[in-house]
């Protein structure tokens, strides 16, 4: 399905590709008080492992992630982490640009002239199956392609580490079961240290290594949990159920 | 549905209006309709017997009020960009730009004119003037719409602050700067002839302002009809611009539904 990379994003920087939060707090001032996103948060990530973090709304995933990608400085605690780039929540995708010229934003960004960043980029836009669309504006694409090309822009950034923020939650249910297969593959084959944000507990153990549980807002890790299994996983699998059952404990569901 | 058809309704409610104006001064009498407001009909051979005098002028005042529209584009938009970048200077001049708007075009262009002169130069200034403002607010607007999380993203690609600027905020401002010239269309040509009135030897506006004490009323209104047309003209060439300028900014229902 997915064959060897055309061409490496960019050279990857073995030392610095691991992600190492400890005991990270972060607050906000708001019109109705401050408002603790984070308390005590620790994670870490090892190099090419993919962590899921699961939470309840609000628990502070998008702030942690904005931490790891130096956004935002954390209040207290200590982070440490390679070159990140993040893939939004939403695709956001530029409308006035085809899906070549946004996959390649990343390229462009660096001060890549349009050319080279397009050649850098049709060959990933063909193995991501979107050959035909390359010269295809956003609001033509199907939601799945737009999650495509918006994981191909972040991909593109050649950062070590991947910072994703619930990136298929915007998804009907069945493009999202495809597009987390499709994730998963390519993350097979295009190894990287991953922080998947998620609100899906079986897309966490779907596509983790480790599932990371927080707890509701402060966040702060309640449970983790290992995902001792073989790629490529089945939903229907027992052991897939029975650690998605554990997450969904260790958040506090009544099953 | 076709432009053509689309087009029925306005035309059907003109003819109607037209035909109440036409009766309206019949009704009144010969010396209504020659020294205070002649019949549609008397416009119309106004409009074909002195058609090569207003032709010239119009070509005059187009030639204004295109590239005062031109200027304001231009310099509301680097003023937008500006103002983006410094709060300071938007708390300075936004309320600056609005006070502009209050400055009556008759108190102005004398003092333009003792500057500048009779020639294009102060009419142009006036149209800027006028169409500036518009144009500021929009395109204002459609740079702060641009969403924090795509610049964000940016920094996270090691964008500098000018590769963000070219790559996200330039192209999400550049609506705004339409939308503000489409608005500005019809101020900017009042703002012409107003200019014209107030010294000048050509332009509609002239033609206006010396036909009507020699009771030619039908040809200034001959000039009033073309100005309007001329307006119309002008913001659907707008239109048509920003469609093949920016094409992402208009689909079609279709696409939309997809």
């Amino acid at each position: 399905m997915i064959e060897a990379p055309p061409e490496e994003p960019r050279e990857l920087n073995a030392a610095l590709d691991f992600v190492r939060v400890e005991l990270v707090s972060r607050g906000f001032e708001t019109r109705h008080g401050r408002v603790q996103a984070l308390a005590g948060m620790s994670l870490h990530a090892a190099p090419r492992e993919v962590v899921a973090v699961v939470g309840p709304s609000g628990c502070g995933k998008s702030t942690l992630l904005e931490l790891i990608c130096k956004l935002q400085k954390p209040d207290a605690g200590t982070i440490e982490a390679g070159p990140a780039a993040l893939m939004p929540q939403r695709d956001l995708l530029l409308p006035w640009l085809s899906a070549i010229d946004n996959a390649a934003l990343a390229l462009r960004a660096r001060g890549i002239s349009r050319v080279q960043a397009r050649s850098i980029a049709a060959p990933w836009l063909e193995r991501f199956g979107l050959a035909r669309f390359e010269h295809t504006r956003p609001a033509e694409l199907s939601g799945g392609m737009r999650q495509r090309v918006s994981f191909l822009r972040t991909l593109l950034a050649g950062k070590p580490v991947l910072a994703l923020d619930e990136p298929f939650a915007a998804l009907d249910a069945i493009t999202r079961q495809e597009m987390q297969g499709w994730l998963g593959r390519v993350l097979e084959s295009e190894p990287r240290t991953v922080i998947l944000v998620t609100h899906d507990v079986e897309e966490a153990v779907m596509l983790g290594d480790r599932v990371v549980v927080m707890s509701p807002r402060p966040g702060h890790t309640v449970s983790e949990i290992e995902v001792p299994l073989t790629r490529p996983r089945k939903r229907t699998d027992p052991a897939v159920v029975d650690l998605r059952e554990r997450a969904l404990t260790a958040l506090g569901v009544q099953a | 549905m076709s432009a053509g058809r689309r087009a029925i309704p306005a035309l059907l409610l003109l003819l109607g209006l037209i035909a109440i104006w036409e009766l309206y001064v019949e009704v009144k009498g010969s010396s209504f309709s020659t020294a205070i407001l002649p019949a549609p009909h008397q416009v119309a051979s106004a409009l074909y017997d002195d058609r090569a005098l207003l032709w010239s002028n119009f070509l005059v005042t187009a030639k204004e009020v295109l590239l005062g529209i031109l200027l304001a584009a231009v310099l509301g938009a680097i003023l937008s960009v500006a103002i983006h970048f410094s709060p300071t200077l938007r708390r300075a001049v936004y309320p600056l730009t609005v006070a502009s708007q209050a400055v009556p075009v008759p108190i102005l262009a004398p003092v333009l004119a003792f500057w500048l002169g009779f020639g294009l130069l102060p009419k142009l200034m006036v149209v800027a003037l006028v169409s500036f403002f518009s144009v500021v607010v929009t395109t204002t607007a459609g740079l702060a719409a641009v969403d924090p999380d795509l610049v964000k993203l940016m920094r996270t690609f090691d964008a500098s602050r000018l590769r963000t600027f070219r790559h996200i905020e330039l192209p999400s401002a550049l609506p705004g700067v339409f939308a503000g010239a489409k608005i500005a269309v019809a101020v900017s040509v009042i703002g012409a002839v107003l200019a014209e009135y107030m010294g000048s030897n050509s332009g509609l506006g002239y033609v206006i302002l010396v036909s009507e004490p020699q009771l030619l009323v039908a040809r200034a209104v001959a000039a009033v009809v073309i100005l309007s047309l001329f307006a119309i003209a002008l913001f659907a060439l707008l239109g048509l611009i920003e469609r093949l300028a920016l094409p992402w900014v208009y689909r079609s229902p279709a696409e939309q539904a997809t």
